[in-house]
């Protein structure tokens, strides 16, 4: 019966049976195949042009080119919209068939990468990247994030063939979702049903640690898997210029439509008025209304100039090309792991110049995720402080030391290696207290698997001072103590979690003395000291405070023995209510209360989290380009705050941290009031929402919520559980104003959903430009819900670069994305559109003018051929050199300036404003160019006294006075001329020269008469002076109101990019000179901030690293796995999706 | 330390292109340079305006509109389009030499030879001596492309069929004699459209290539036939006929009928009586068109056009006074070098 259903429209279970493919092919799950390509090689051609007559402009000129078919209507032969369009097609076709080559061979490699085709039910050996198994068995030995662990009945398969070939289990579970941390399904075996949670998951895209082989069985493959179903739809982003070009052209076509109107109206009343009584010579056979309804038409052919089919063609161009400098950046190179920065989107690069928030993840992204023990407190010394130029400790005496361990404080290794108890007893408690998992690959060759580096960075600490930890069994520890063997026996693990906030051992020595080790949260630990401690207590406070400050992440260390009696009885009672079955947690925590108290204090670590090279800098010189940076983390508040003070978003200096961390929405919003009513005292209540419409037909309502001002620099720490509540509908304004106003917002424990959701947040009510950036899975939603994603590239994990639109290895090269590139991309595109709007609206208005001198017959003012070539030719590459090698200053100034950017954030460059002014100028433009020829040429003749002001001449002078003016002012708009440019700009004025005197030749015309009537027009009338002195005219009217008007604006009302390129300009050998390295602030903190941080946020692997569930006895055992064995998995979740 | 060889096969290369470094001209609208840049264009361009306006002041023009429009005109009595083969006289006298070489001209106003129909009605392959269109003529020809009896015009199209038609003839008054001026009607149009553009199929006699054809409906004798004085200019290489199918790119336009070279009127018309004979064909006042006739020397720089002169001297005071301007504006707003 299971066989009937096949394929359900809606599927509500996913059944599946191993090693029984006939059953498993026949529901057409989806296979594991990707396919992103979109033709082959019959398909390209229909396709492709179906596709590219589906944008509105290529479909706009194949209408064009049917009412030039017409020939009642037809005002241009067909070659003049043919040639660009067939020029732009072919362009585009091209593009997009390099586009889909390069995604066959993606496919190809995608599909190809495991040699096994797989099909849901297969079983499958080792970790594929793009499947998702439920675990059969697995070899496994340590622990790491987390534990993926198979099932008892399928654990005991092993890693036998025939068993596994023999396995018939039928699976039954939830159809494919997108919740990574639920799964529920059943397997049954052999008439027994088993459940099957998360922790029978192995999900596509996890790193597989610590273990050699894993068997599963395949249940999603492809697109069903967790991680594709969790990309979410790729939505295609726009850049903002993109959605105001699109407003622009619509209006534009609204602007041609009056345009024409006019003109229409004009040639009825002409028809009436005089065209009529013409009919002596021009019969015409048609009335006024007809006659003005034809020329609409025609005039709608003249005039599309105004929304030419190559502006988007351009616009894709100088996307791609300064997508490829991004690419090429040796600045934006990371050599350590051979990473270049890669521009993955080519269609936003503007966008990267108007950033107004960045959104950034911690780990990976601000910090290396590297942890180095930096400095410690023993018995009231502090150590670690470098002093002068020591060089690294040298712990070659001790030959099972990491090498890569850096210490820089000589007298540690001194005391400790004089015997110094208290220091002894300091590594001893770092060597066992911990639940760190240790490899022994190679006889002396240690690995340590820890569950968070802060414990890794200590335990080996304590193996470089001569306390190595060696090995583990459920009930014993085994640490080389200064070149001695001791094994402990560990009687209990008192576990990690967010409210004990420490962690203990008790452990009983060779010598039997039994031992409590505990390590936590100072303010944890000084709670549960012995009072004798008091004055140490005192010392290590300031140490502390001292760690603190510098942003170190610190841990208090105590100890205490225990009386063997006592011991028993604890133990008798723990065992009690370790098996208790109700309240088990509150009893074993009232036990472990109990025991660990009177500690005596040994003293203080402190941690590095080392920051990556950079940061704070970058920070600094992104929030003085006025972009405000909002780090969204998945780390706990004390991390994250203390991240916030190392790299400078926090400073002592501001006027107040606010927390926000309540548990109900009342107190939320009462706490984002008070905060807000704080920063401004006399602001408003309610928000001031400015609602507006835009998008296309005005069909998008958006709302905005103003920028309020406030004195004082404030920042807002928020964790993710009072966000949820801040995310409400009804408190978002709320959140989103008090956050607004602070200098840095840091969000701390939230999922990746909400990143998507703050990210989204600040989209919809500031229409603002924001940025997501980050390294790992979990910020994948928040780098696609931003308009632009960058991904920290090259470490290990790559769906955040995957699903962003840059990528590049380090943090630090953000600063040169925006404030260089970004800032250059959108100045190119704002001076392309400008100009680019301006040289064809010049051109199409004198066609307008010349309307009111032809009968408003649609006769064009230039040669067919010049209307052909103008912005294919004669204009393209000088127009493409400016935006693709501009620069107002160059990248040293930028950095110098970081205030540049702002121009950027505001739209200053292009907006509906600067359209409307570009438009003005085109119209007084066009005037010149058509007015000064017709006054200039009026009922004038040649000096030889024969015709110079008949029609072709008349075209020759218009067309020429325009391509000098348009190319002047292009010059005027270049500020950076490169050898290009001018060989762009002269070469394209000498190729429009050489083109009139070819198509204006005898030869031209005896060859295809009808094409080249214009024969003998450039000699007839470019050797008479009065026409060179129009063009004269013209160009200088043109060109110097323009500079008069940027001269004086430049000095009455300068802006910045203007004062700096008046400085830039005195130096321009400015590569020798190194930019001033901006100083390292490290404030010197005196509050009591700091974090207990030792630990995992989750609870630790206490109950696994005793259960002896996993764990050989002996270590060198290896080749024979345990029956059930228990299986580590890395994701690269970070853990940060395991909260609370 | 360990320094390991590092891998960097993906390092992008190091070329100034690359990396965005070009050598560039990085020009500044400094004062230095636009305030002395606006006087020196502003001096200059009052230089050129001054020499135009003299030149154009030097050049001396005679129009006369014979359209008899007003009652007094002794044209009035042929404006009446039905009155045939109607000629008239305007008479004028000259105070002073009119020096030569004399450019004698007629001149329509309203006129739309710039109307893209009417422009667009003529057939390039026809007037390059194609025998094939003369059978078939191009569709743009029509309604002049076939008369009523389905025979082919040649040439055809509005432009050809308009063609202009009126005939002057100048004579001086001495001493109460009329004294005919002589016109030079050669080498009036564009060398290319006479050796080019235009040309007569190469069948002698002519006539014979237009067998089977007609002539246009507006004109009075066929192609072949327009300068009955001298066969070479006959056909498509006739000067007039040229002249007229080089359309006008404004509804007011000025054509060269004639010259005045020879004799002793080769430097000029001398001072005194004279009277222009019009034949009276061509009718204009149905559109509320214009004629006239324009007597006009040239120099260098063409016709007279006072526009070009005066526009350069008022841009280059514009120059000057904005150089002004734009200096007070420098000397009170300057911004400090560093700050």
């Amino acid at each position: 019966s299971l066989n009937d259903v096949v394929f359900p429209p809606t599927e509500e279970e996913r059944h599946l049976r191993a090693n029984d493919r006939e059953l498993n092919l026949s529901y057409k799950y989806a296979d594991n195949a990707i396919k992103t390509s979109k033709y082959n090689i019959f398909t390209f051609l229909p396709l492709n042009l179906f596709e590219q007559f589906q944008r509105l402009a290529n479909a706009y000129f194949l209408f064009l080119l049917c009412l030039q078919s017409i020939p009642e209507v037809s005002s241009l032969p067909w070659y003049t919209t043919v040639v660009p369009l067939v020029l732009v097609l072919s362009m585009t076709m091209a593009k997009d068939g390099s586009d889909d080559m390069n995604r066959h061979r993606c496919d190809k490699q995608v599909n190809n990468r495991q040699v096994e085709v797989l099909v849901e039910g297969d079983l499958k050996r080792e970790s594929s990247h793009s499947v998702f198994l439920i675990l059969l068995s697995s070899s496994s030995r340590e622990t790491n994030l987390k534990v993926k662990q198979a099932l008892t009945v399928t654990g005991m398969l092993e890693d036998s063939v025939e068993k596994l070939s023999n396995f018939n289990g039928e699976v039954r579970c939830e159809p494919p979702n997108n919740r990574l941390d639920k799964f529920t399904g059943t397997l049954t075996l052999k008439g027994e049903t088993y459940s099957l949670d998360n922790e029978r998951i192995l999900l596509r895209g996890c790193t597989l640690r610590n273990t050699q082989w894993c068997f599963g069985l395949v249940v999603f493959g492809g697109p069903d898997t967790k991680l594709m179903q969790n990309c979410g739809r790729t939505t295609f982003k726009r850049t903002s210029i993109d959605r105001l070009m699109n407003v622009l052209v619509l209006s534009i076509f609204g602007f041609l439509m009056i345009m024409c109107l006019i003109l229409a109206i004009g040639n009825g009343i002409w028809e009436y008025q005089e065209g009529s009584k013409f009919a002596a010579f021009l019969p015409k056979g048609v009335n006024a209304p007809f006659s003005a309804f034809l020329t609409f038409w025609s005039y709608v052919i003249i005039l599309n100039t105004v929304v030419p089919i190559s502006l988007y063609v351009s616009v894709e161009i100088i996307r791609l090309g300064n997508s490829f400098y991004i690419n090429w950046d040796r600045k934006m190179y990371y050599p350590k792991n051979d990473t270049p920065a890669e521009a993955r989107t080519t269609t936003l690069n503007e966008e990267l110049g108007q950033i107004k928030y960045i959104f950034s993840d911690k780990t990976g992204t601000l910090t290396q995720n590297i942890m180095t023990f930096n400095k410690c407190s023993i018995n009231g010394k502090s150590y670690g402080e470098v002093r002068g130029g020591t060089g690294r400790v040298d712990f070659s005496w001790n030959n099972l030391a990491d090498p890569k361990f850096c210490f820089h404080d000589n007298s540690l290794v001194e005391v400790v290696r004089e015997g110094n108890p208290e220091v002894q007893a300091f590594f001893r408690l770092l060597a066992l207290c911990h639940t760190v998992m240790p490899e022994e690959k190679k006889e002396g060759e240690l690995y340590y698997q820890a569950q968070s580096p802060d414990e890794g960075a200590l335990v080996t600490a304590a193996r470089n001072f001569g306390f190595v930890f060696r090995s583990r069994t459920p009930e014993s520890i085994t640490v080389v103590e200064m070149g001695e063997l001791v094994t402990y026996e560990l009687l209990a693990v008192l576990d990690f979690n967010n409210v004990r906030k420490r962690m203990s051992v008790i452990v009983r020595s060779p010598e039997g003395k039994l031992t409590l080790y505990c390590k936590g949260a100072d303010t944890i630990i000084f709670e549960r000291l012995n009072p004798s401690c008091s004055n140490l207590t005192e010392v290590t406070t300031l140490h502390l405070n001292e760690f603190a400050g510098e942003g170190l992440r610190t841990l208090a260390l105590a100890y205490k023995d225990i009386d063997p009696e006592y011991m028993e009885d604890w133990k008798l009672r723990h065992h009690v209510a370790n098996t208790a079955m109700d309240e088990r947690e509150e009893k074993l925590d009232a036990l472990y209360e109990e025991i660990e108290k009177g500690l005596l204090l040994l003293g203080s670590t402190a941690v590095e989290d080392k920051l990556q090279d950079g940061v704070p800098q970058t920070i600094e010189q992104l929030s003085k380009a006025d972009i405000k940076i909002w780090v969204l983390t998945g780390d706990k508040q004390e991390t994250a705050e203390n991240i916030g003070y190392s790299c400078n978003m926090l400073r002592e200096e501001m006027n107040e941290v606010f927390i926000v961390s309540a548990n109900t929405a009342e107190e939320v919003r009462k706490e984002l009031q008070t905060a807000r009513r704080k920063m401004t005292p006399d602001g408003t209540e309610e928000p001031t929402v400015k609602k507006s419409r835009s998008g296309l037909f005005c069909l998008q309502k958006t709302e905005t919520v103003a920028d309020e001002p406030v004195n004082g620099e404030y920042a807002m720490v928020i964790n993710g559980h009072s966000l949820a509540f801040a995310l409400e509908k009804d408190m978002e304004i709320e959140l989103l104003r008090t956050a607004c106003m602070c200098q840095t917002v840091i969000c701390c424990r939230v999922t990746p959903l909400q990143k998507a959701q703050v990210v989204e947040l600040v989209k919809k009510y500031k229409q603002a430009v924001t940025l997501a950036i980050g390294d790992g899975a979990n910020d994948v939603s928040m780098i696609k819900a931003a308009h632009i994603g960058v991904g920290i590239s090259g470490q290990e994990g790559m769906q955040a670069v995957l699903s962003s639109d840059y990528s590049f290895a380090q943090f630090r090269y953000l600063q040169r994305l925006l404030l260089v590139h970004g800032r250059w991309s959108y100045l190119r595109m704002c001076k392309f559109l400008r100009y680019f709007f301006y040289k064809n609206f010049t051109f199409t208005f004198v066609h307008f003018w010349y309307g009111f001198f032809c009968g408003f017959s649609a006769q064009t003012v230039f040669d067919e051929w010049f209307i052909t070539l103008f912005n294919l030719v004669y204009t393209a590459l000088p127009v493409l050199s400016l935006s693709l090698f501009d620069q107002d200053v160059n990248d040293w100034w930028s950095f110098q300036y970081p205030q540049l950017y702002t121009p950027g954030q505001l739209n200053q460059y292009f907006s509906k404003r600067a359209f409307v002014y570009t438009v003005l100028h085109s119209g007084y433009s066009s005037l010149v160019l058509f007015f000064i020829p017709w006054a200039a040429m009026y009922d004038t003749v040649r000096d030889d006294g024969k015709e110079i002001v008949d029609y072709q001449s008349f075209a020759l002078l218009a067309q020429t006075c325009l391509l000098i003016a348009v190319s002047i002012q292009l010059g005027l708009d270049t500020h950076y001329w490169t050898a290009m440019n001018q060989f762009f700009l002269w070469g394209s004025l000498s190729v429009y020269f050489a083109v009139i005197f070819t198509m204006y030749s005898n030869g031209m015309f005896l060859t295809l008469t009808s094409s080249f009537p214009f024969i003998g027009t450039a000699r007839n009338s470019l050797n008479q002076p009065n026409v060179w002195l129009t063009m004269l005219l013209t160009s200088v009217l043109c060109v110097l109101p323009v500079v008069a008007y940027r001269f004086l604006r430049i000095l009455l009302w300068p802006t910045i990019n203007d004062k700096v390129r008046g400085r830039g300009s005195t130096h321009l050998s400015l590569d020798k000179v190194l930019p001033p390295t901006p100083r390292r602030v490290q404030a010197r903190r005196t509050s009591t901030r700091r974090s207990g941080y030792a630990f995992s946020h989750a609870q630790g692997y206490g109950d696994l690293v005793t259960s002896g569930k996993f764990l050989r006895r002996t270590p060198k055992s290896r080749t024979t796995p345990s029956l059930n064995s228990a299986f580590i998995a890395r994701h690269r979740i970070k853990n940060e999706n395991t909260v609370i | 330390m360990m320094k390991e060889e590092l891998e960097t096969t993906n390092r992008p290369d190091n070329t100034a292109f690359t990396q965005q470094r070009l050598p560039a001209w990085q020009p500044m609208l400094s004062a230095g340079i636009v305030i002395p840049g606006f006087v020196l264009i502003g001096l200059a361009f009052i230089g050129i305006g001054v020499g135009l306006f003299i030149t154009s002041q030097n050049i001396t023009v005679l129009e006369k509109d014979y359209t008899g429009v007003e009652t007094t005109s002794d044209c009035y009595k042929c404006s009446n389009p039905s009155d045939k083969n109607c000629t008239c006289k305007l008479e004028f006298s000259l105070s002073n030499l009119f020096e030569g070489p004399v450019f004698f001209y007629y001149g329509l106003s309203n006129y739309f030879q710039s109307q893209r129909s009417y422009g667009a009605s003529k057939d390039e392959y026809q007037l390059s001596g194609d025998l094939d269109y003369f059978k078939t003529p191009v569709s743009a020809c029509s309604p002049y492309q076939y008369d009523a009896n389905q025979k082919p015009i040649v040439p055809c199209g509005s432009l050809a069929n308009s063609m202009f038609n009126d005939t002057f003839k100048l004579y001086q008054i001495v001493n109460g004699t009329k004294k005919l001026v002589p016109f030079d009607g050669k080498g009036i149009a564009w060398w290319t459209d006479y050796n080019i553009k235009y040309r007569n199929p190469s069948v002698t006699p002519l006539k014979n290539a237009f067998n089977g054809t007609v002539k246009p409906s507006f004109w009075s004798k066929p192609a072949y036939e327009l300068d009955t004085s001298d066969p070479s200019n006959n056909g498509f290489v006739n000067q007039d006929f040229l002249v007229w199918m080089r359309r006008a790119a404004l509804p007011d336009f000025r054509k060269l009928y004639r010259r005045i070279t020879e004799g002793d009127y080769a430097s000029g018309l001398p001072a005194g009586n004279y009277s222009l004979e019009i034949a009276y064909n061509y009718p204009v006042l149905s559109f509320g068109g214009r004629k006239k006739v324009v007597f006009s020397n040239v120099s260098w720089m063409g016709g007279k056009n006072q526009f070009l002169g005066i526009a350069y001297l008022v841009v280059g005071s514009l120059c000057v006074v904005m150089s002004m301007v734009m200096l007070i504006v420098y000397a009170k707003f300057k911004f400090p070098e560093d700050d």
